[in-house]
C-alpha cells in the first residue's frame, strides 16, 4: 500500500515539462499521444490499485484461513473451486475488455495523428551523421533553399513535413515537446509531421544509440510565428559579409587556407567542404557542436583549440593555432551571423 | 566385480535390494570420479547445474559493478568518471553480461539442476550435451570478459544494430567478440534446450503424465521449445554480421543491395522471445512456491499451462515492436498494437491463479513467498508498462528512452530476478543440506524490494521528461540531476541487498541449519530424496498419482531398473507409462575437449574463415570420440520388440 | 510422509520386463534428433526469409550484370540427392528389422554416394556465377548454400562414422541399429531441406 504514494507524489511530479519533455504537448501529435498517455496511465493505475487490493485480501484471507485450520489444502476438489474458476474467467474477460479498449483508443489517436500529418505546408530534409544534424529546407528554386545545421525553425501552426536520412549509421529524431520519435536509417527515406500549437524554444535530442558521442547529438528547435519564421528564412539565404579588416579577417584567411574550408562550408565564400556543419551562420545559432558548446565567443574559442576536449570522439580534428590564430578564427566565426 | 554378471542374473532394485547397500552399490555405479579429472568428466545434472548457477551469479555480480559504475557516471550531469568510449563499452557488456551470461543460464541452471529430480529420474537426458553446453557457456563469458580487460570490450550495444556495428563504423575486433561470444551462448542454450525438451517429454517417473506435471518443469517445456524456435535467428544474424564484417559479405550493406533493417528483424525475431524465455521459468518459480507455502495445489493448474503456452506462441508474433520508430507501414500499427497487449491477458491470468492460491489456502510467509509478493507487486507494474509500450503512439514517445529502461528493469528483476532469488531460498536447502538465514532472508527482501523501486521508478520520470537511452552524460540544464541521483543511491542499495543475498549464501553453505529432505513439507518429487540428493538421486524411482505426491498418503515405488549399470526408466510423452529401459551416459572428458576445440576455432575464427575449415577436424574428433561407444555397456539382453 | 529413502518402500511397478531399445518416437535420442531439426529447419526457414527480404527490395534478381546459376551441377547434385533416399530407406528397413549385413552393404553404398555428392557440390559452388562478396544476392546465395554444404559434409561424416562402427562388435547391438535407424532421419531432412534451396538458387532468378 505504501508504495502508491510515491507513485502519486511522482506522477503530480511529471507534470512540470521542460524544454525536452513528451510533457511539454506543443504539437498537435505531443497533444494527442499525451492524451493517449493519460487514458493509458489512470487506465492502468486504476487495475494496479484493483490487483494490489487483490493481493492484500488474499494476504488477510489467506493468514485468517490458517489462524482457523481453513482453507482449501493439497489438491482440491473440483466443487471447491467453483467460484474462483469464475472468478478467473471473469477477470481475464475483464482484462481482455481493458485491452481492447485501449487498443481501439490507440487506434482513434494514431488516425488523428495521421490527419494531422496531411498537407504539409513545408518541407525539411534532416541528415544524420555521427553526431550531428544537417538541415535543408526544400525549395524547388535552388536559390532559395536554406541550408544549415543543429538548428530547427518551424513556423507555428503550420504542418511541416521532414524528410529523414542517414549518411552513416541509424539516428532518430526526437522533439518531445513536438511529437514522437522517427529513425533515420541509411539507404532508407523516412518521415516526421511536426505541427507546433505556439512559439518556443524546445530540444531534440538523438533517440538511437549511434556511436561514440551519441549523448552529445541535439537539436535545437526553435517555433517562431510565421512572421518571425519568415525574417529568419529570408537571412538564412543571405551570406555573410567577408571580414574587411583586422582579427577577423586574418581568421577568415585562416579559416580558408587551413583544413577547416575543406569540411565545412560557408556560402559566398571558396569554403565549400559538406562533410561537416554549414556554417555560414553559426554565430546565429545557440549552440555548436549539436548542442555542446554555447554559439559565443569562449563557446568558438574551446572547441577551435581542441574539438576533443568537450566532444571526444567526434570527428574534427585538432588544428594546431598559435593563440594570435585561434583569437583570429575566433573572431571570424563570431561574423558569420 | 570385474566379470560381467550372466544377463538375466543383473542387479536390479526391489524389495530385495534396498536400503543401505541399494546405495552403495547406486553411488558406486552414479558418482563422479574423485578428484580434479573426475570434476572435469562428470556428466551429473546436479554438478552441472551447480556450477551453471555458481558461474551465472559470478556474471551477475560483474554486470552489477558495471551497473554501478554507470549509475556513478549518471548520478549527476557533465560527471567524468568515466570517457564516453568506456561508458559505451560498459552499457553493452552491463546488457549483453545479463542477458546472455546471466538471466538464460541462470535459469537454465535451476532447470538443469531440479527438473531432473522434480520429474523423478536418474539424470537428466543426452547428460554429456549438456556438459558440454556448460562448458561452452563458459567459453563465451571468458572471451567477453577476457575482451573487455584488455580493451576489446563491444561497444555497439547489446543489440549491436548495423551498420553501427559493422565493417565501417567498428573496426576492429569489438564486435567480433560480441558476434562470437553470441555464438557460444546460444550453443550452449540450445544445447540445454534439446536436453531439457527431451528429459520432460521422455523421463518423467511413471504415472507424472502431463496434467500431473509440476508448473515449473512445464514452464521449462514451453521455454525449450522457445529457445529451439527463437535463437536461431540470433545465430544466423550474428554469423551474417560476422561474415560481413571477416569476408566482406554485404547482407547489412545498403550500397550493395542489403538492408539495415535485416539485422533488426532477426534480432528481434529472438530478442523478443528472448524476454519471454527469462520471465516463464521466473513464473514456474511462483508457481511451485506459491502452491508449496499455502499448502494447497497452486489454483488453475491447466489454466497456468494454458497461460505459459499462449505466451511461447504470442511471444513470436511480437518482435516488431521494437522497431515502432523505424517507419513501418501505417496499416500494420492496429495490429502490432493488439498483438502486444495481448500478452497481458495470459500474464494476468497467472497473477489471478496465484492470488488466488493464497487466498484460498494457508500461506506461510516465509521468504520464498515474501519475494513472490514482492514480485507480483513490482511486475504488474513493469506488466502495466509494457500495456503502454504496445501502444503505437505512446512507444514512438518513450521508446528508446529511460521509460523502457524503467520498464524492463521491472520485468526482469521484478519479474524474474525476485522470483528467482525467492527460488535459490526455497532450493538451497535441497542443494546443499543447509537452509539459507530465515532472518537475514528477511532484512534483505525488504532492502531490495525497497531500493529497488528507489533505484528504478525515477526513470520512468526521466523517460518521460525526456531523457534518452544509452547517453554517458547529460547537460546540467535538462533538470534530470535529482532524479538520477535518487535513482544512483537506489541502485547502490540495491547492489548491497544483492551483496548480502550471497553472502547469506555462502554464510548458509557453511554454517546453516541441517536441512532434512523435505523442510518446507512441500509436495514436488525433488523432496522425496535426501537434501542434498545423492548421486543417483532416486533408490527408487517413484510411481506419481496426483500432482501433488509428497501430500499423498503413501508414496509407491517402481522398481526394476539396473544398479551396477546408469539406467533410466523412459516413460510416454502423454500418460508417462513405463516403456523402455535406456542407458544414461558415463562420465567422460570428451564434450570439455570438445568444447576446448570448439572454442579454439571460433577465437582464430575472429581473425581468419580458414580456420573453419581446419578447425573442423579437431572438432569432429573430439565428437566421434564422445558418441564412439566405450564398452558393450547395459546392452547384451535379448532384443524384446 | 514418504521418501524413496524409506526403509521398507512399497512398490506398485515392475521395470524389468521393459526392453532396451525401441526405434522412433518411443528412444530419447529421437526426441533430441527431432529437437536438432527444429533447429536447423528454423535456421534454413530464416535464411530463406532473408533471402526473399534482399529480393524483395530489389528491381531485377539476380541484379545485372551476374546471369542466373549454372543450371546443370546443381540440378545432377539434386536428382543424385533424391536417388539417395532409395538405399536410405532400405537401410532404415534393414536397421529396423536388425539385418546387419545388410545395413553394413548399404551404409557402404550412402557413404559413397555422400562423396559423389560432395564432389558435385564443389562443381555447384563453382557455377553460381557470383562470389559472396559481389553484393548482398551473392551474399544471401552462399548463405544459402554454405548451410546446407555443411549439413550435407555433417551428415556425410555422421554416415561415415556410422558405417565405421556398424563393421566393428558394436554392430550388433540393438541401439546400434536406433542410431542407424535415426541417422536415415537426418538424411531425410537434408534432402528435404535441400528443394526450397535449390527452387531459390537455381530456378527463381529466372522466374522474378
Amino acid at each position: 500500500m505504501r508504495r502508491l504514494l510515491p507513485l502519486g507524489a511522482l506522477v503530480l511530479l511529471a507534470g512540470c515539462a521542460g524544454i525536452q519533455s513528451s510533457n511539454g504537448r506543443d504539437g498537435t501529435h505531443g497533444a494527442l499521444i499525451g492524451g493517449l498517455f493519460d487514458k493509458f496511465l489512470w487506465t492502468t493505475v486504476v487495475v494496479y490499485l484493483f490487483v494490489m487490493v487483490l493481493l492484500a485480501l488474499a494476504i488477510v484471507h489467506g493468514r485468517d484461513n490458517r489462524r482457523g485450520n481453513a482453507g482449501l489444502q493439497g489438491e482440491p476438489p473440483v466443487e471447491a473451486e467453483h467460484g474462483w474458476r469464475s472468478g478467473l474467467t471473469a477477470f481475464a474477460g475483464a482484462t481482455t475488455l481493458i485491452l481492447a479498449v485501449l487498443a481501439i483508443a490507440t487506434w482513434f489517436t494514431d488516425r488523428s495523428l495521421a490527419r494531422a500529418s496531411a498537407n504539409p505546408a513545408l518541407e525539411v530534409e534532416v541528415t544524420g551523421n555521427q553526431w550531428w544534424w544537417d538541415v535543408r529546407y526544400k525549395d524547388p528554386v535552388s536559390s532559395y533553399i536554406v541550408h544549415t545545421a543543429n538548428e530547427l525553425h518551424l513556423p507555428a501552426g503550420r504542418t511541416t513535413r521532414i524528410t529523414l536520412k542517414s549518411v552513416d549509421v541509424i539516428h532518430s529524431l526526437w522533439i518531445p515537446n513536438l511529437a514522437g520519435k522517427q529513425d533515420l536509417i541509411p539507404g532508407r527515406k523516412t518521415a516526421l509531421e511536426l505541427h507546433p500549437l505556439h512559439t518556443g524554444r524546445f530540444r531534440a535530442q538523438c533517440a538511437e544509440f549511434c556511436g561514440m558521442q551519441h549523448a552529445h547529438m541535439a537539436l535545437d528547435v526553435s517555433v517562431d510565428d510565421p512572421q518571425a519564421f519568415s525574417t529568419w528564412y529570408a537571412a538564412g539565404l543571405k551570406n555573410p559579409p567577408i571580414p574587411t579588416g583586422g582579427q577577423a579577417l586574418a581568421g577568415y584567411l585562416l579559416f580558408q587556407t587551413l583544413q577547416c574550408s575543406s569540411c565545412h562550408n560557408v556560402s559566398g565564400t571558396p569554403a565549400s567542404g559538406q562533410i561537416a556543419p554549414d556554417l555560414t551562420h553559426v554565430a546565429s545559432r545557440r549552440t555548436i557542436a549539436s548542442g555542446t558548446l554555447p554559439a559565443n565567443h569562449d563557446g568558438f574559442a574551446a572547441w577551435v583549440q581542441d574539438p576533443q576536449q568537450a566532444k571526444p570522439g567526434n570527428h574534427m580534428p585538432k588544428v594546431p593555432l598559435s593563440p594570435a590564430e585561434l583569437a583570429a578564427v575566433t573572431a571570424y566565426l563570431e561574423t558569420l551571423r | 566385480m570385474n566379470e560381467r554378471p550372466d544377463p538375466r542374473e543383473y542387479l536390479r532394485d526391489g524389495p530385495d535390494l534396498t536400503g543401505a547397500e541399494l546405495d552403495r552399490r547406486l553411488t558406486e555405479t552414479w558418482r563422479d570420479a574423485p578428484g580434479f579429472i573426475g570434476w572435469l568428466c562428470s556428466v551429473d545434472h546436479k554438478s552441472i547445474g551447480r556450477r551453471y548457477l555458481v558461474t551465472a551469479i559470478v556474471f551477475l555480480s560483474l554486470g552489477g559493478i558495471l551497473a554501478a559504475l554507470m549509475r556513478l557516471q549518471l548520478s549527476g550531469p557533465n560527471h567524468h568518471v568515466l570517457s564516453p568510449d568506456r561508458y559505451n563499452q560498459i552499457f553493452t557488456m552491463h546488457g549483453t553480461t545479463m542477458m546472455f551470461l546471466f538471466a538464460v543460464p541462470v535459469m537454465d541452471a535451476m532447470a538443469i539442476y531440479l527438473v531432473p529430480l522434480m520429474i523423478g529420474t536418474r539424470n537428466i537426458g543426452f547428460p554429456r550435451l549438456n556438459a558440454f553446453s556448460y562448458w561452452m557457456y563458459v567459453a563465451g563469458g571468458a572471451l567477453l570478459w577476457v575482451a573487455f580487460v584488455v580493451n576489446v570490450g563491444p561497444d555497439a550495444g547489446w543489440f549491436s544494430y548495423v551498420p553501427l556495428s559493422g565493417p565501417q563504423y567498428s573496426p576492429g575486433k569489438r564486435v567480433d567478440v560480441w558476434a562470437q561470444m553470441v555464438t557460444f551462448t546460444e550453443i550452449a542454450a540450445l544445447s540445454v534446450a534439446v536436453s531439457m525438451t527431451a528429459t520432460i517429454l521422455k523421463q518423467r517417473a511413471p504415472g507424472m503424465t502431463l496434467a500431473r506435471t509440476p508448473l515449473f518443469v512445464w514452464a521449462m517445456l514451453v521455454v525449450s521449445l522457445m529457445v529451439i524456435f527463437s535463437m536461431p535467428a540470433v545465430a544466423l544474424a550474428s554469423s551474417m554480421l560476422m561474415s560481413d564484417r571477416l569476408v566482406g559479405t554485404h547482407f547489412f550493406n545498403t550500397y550493395e543491395y542489403g538492408d539495415a533493417l535485416l539485422w533488426q528483424h532477426l534480432f528481434w525475431f529472438f530478442g523478443h522471445p528472448e524476454v519471454y524465455i527469462i520471465f516463464l521459468p521466473a513464473t514456474g518459480f511462483v508457481s511451485e512456491i506459491v502452491g508449496a507455502f499455502s499448502g494447497r495445489q497452486t489454483f488453475g493448474h491447466t489454466a497456468i499451462v494454458l497461460a505459459l503456452s499462449a505466451t511461447g506462441l504470442l511471444a513470436f508474433g511480437l518482435w516488431v515492436h521494437h522497431m515502432f520508430a523505424t517507419g513501418l507501414p501505417r496499416m500494420g500499427y492496429a495490429f502490432y498494437t493488439s498483438a502486444s497487449m495481448a500478452v497481458a491477458v495470459p500474464a494476468g491470468i497467472q497473477i489471478f491463479c496465484w492470488i488466488a492460491t493464497i487466498w484460498s489456502g494457508r500461506p506461510r510467509f516465509e521468504v520464498p513467498l515474501l519475494w513472490v509478493v514482492g514480485f507480483i507487486v513490482t511486475f504488474v507494474i513493469g506488466g502495466l508498462t509494457g500495456v503502454m509500450l504496445a501502444s503505437v503512439p505512446l512507444d514512438l514517445q518513450v521508446h528508446d528512452t529511460y521509460f523502457v529502461v524503467a520498464h524492463f528493469h521491472y520485468v526482469l528483476i521484478g519479474g524474474a530476478v525476485f522470483p528467482l532469488l525467492g527460488a535459490i531460498t526455497y532450493w538451497f536447502p535441497k542443494m546443499t543440506g543447509r537452509m539459507m538465514s530465515e532472518s537475514i532472508g528477511r532484512w534483505q527482501f525488504w532492502l531490495s524490494f525497497v531500493s529497488f523501486q528507489v533505484a528504478f521508478f525515477p526513470m520512468h520520470i526521466l523517460g518521460i521528461e525526456g531523457m534518452p537511452r544509452r547517453v554517458y552524460t547529460y547537460p546540467a540544464s535538462m533538470g534530470w540531476g535529482t532524479l538520477n541521483l535518487l535513482s544512483s543511491l537506489g541502485a547502490v542499495l540495491f547492489a548491497v541487498s544483492v551483496v548480502v543475498f550471497v553472502i547469506n549464501m555462502i554464510v548458509s553453505l557453511r554454517s546453516g541449519a541441517r536441512a532434512p529432505a523435505n523442510p518446507w513439507n512441500a509436495p514436488g518429487l525433488e523432496w522425496a530424496t535426501s537434501s542434498p540428493p545423492e548421486p543417483y538421486n532416486f533408490a527408487h524411482i517413484p510411481v506419481v498419482r496426483d500432482s501433488t505426491p509428497l501430500w499423498s498418503p503413501e508414496l509407491t515405488f517402481a522398481r526394476g531398473l539396473r544398479v551396477e549399470d546408469r539406467e533410466l526408466v523412459m516413460t510416454t510423452v502423454l500418460e508417462a507409462k513405463p516403456d523402455l529401459r535406456e542407458p544414461s551416459a558415463q562420465p567422460t572428458i570428451w564434450p570439455l575437449v570438445a568444447a576446448a576445440a570448439t572454442t579454439v576455432v571460433f577465437i582464430a575464427t575472429m581473425f581468419t574463415p580458414w580456420a573453419l575449415a581446419i578447425g573442423a577436424l579437431p572438432v569432429a574428433v573430439a565428437l566421434t570420440a564422445w558418441f564412439w561407444p566405450k564398452d558393450r555397456g547395459p546392452e547384451g539382453e535379448p532384443v524384446i520388440d | 510422509m514418504a521418501t524413496s529413502a524409506d526403509p521398507r518402500p512399497s512398490f506398485s511397478t515392475d521395470l524389468e520386463p521393459l526392453p532396451t531399445h525401441a526405434f522412433g518416437h518411443r528412444s530419447l535420442t529421437w526426441w533430441g534428433i527431432i529437437a536438432f531439426f527444429l533447429i536447423e529447419g528454423t535456421a534454413f526457414v530464416l535464411a530463406i526469409a532473408a533471402y526473399f527480404y534482399i529480393l524483395d527490395k530489389e528491381q531485377a534478381w539476380p541484379p545485372p550484370p551476374f546471369p542466373p546459376p549454372t543450371m546443370l551441377a546443381g540440378t545432377l547434385f539434386t536428382v543424385l540427392l533424391l536417388l539417395s533416399e532409395i538405399p536410405n530407406t532400405l537401410v532404415k528397413l534393414a536397421a529396423e528389422t536388425h539385418d546387419l549385413p545388410r545395413v553394413r552393404r548399404l551404409l557402404v553404398i550412402i557413404s559413397l554416394i555422400g562423396a559423389v555428392l560432395m564432389v558435385l557440390r564443389g562443381f555447384e559452388l563453382n557455377s553460381l556465377n557470383v562470389l559472396w562478396y559481389q553484393n548482398a544476392y551473392g551474399s544471401a546465395v552462399w548463405m544459402l548454400m554454405v548451410l546446407h554444404t555443411t549439413h550435407i559434409a555433417t551428415d556425410w561424416f555422421d554416415t561415415l562414422v556410422l558405417t565405421a562402427l556398424m563393421h566393428t562388435d558394436h554392430g550388433g547391438e540393438g541401439r546400434r541399429f536406433v542410431d542407424c535407424s535415426e541417422n536415415a532421419i537426418y538424411w531425410r531432412f537434408v534432402w528435404l531441406i535441400w528443394l526450397p534451396i535449390y527452387a531459390m538458387v537455381y530456378w527463381l532468378p529466372r522466374l522474378v
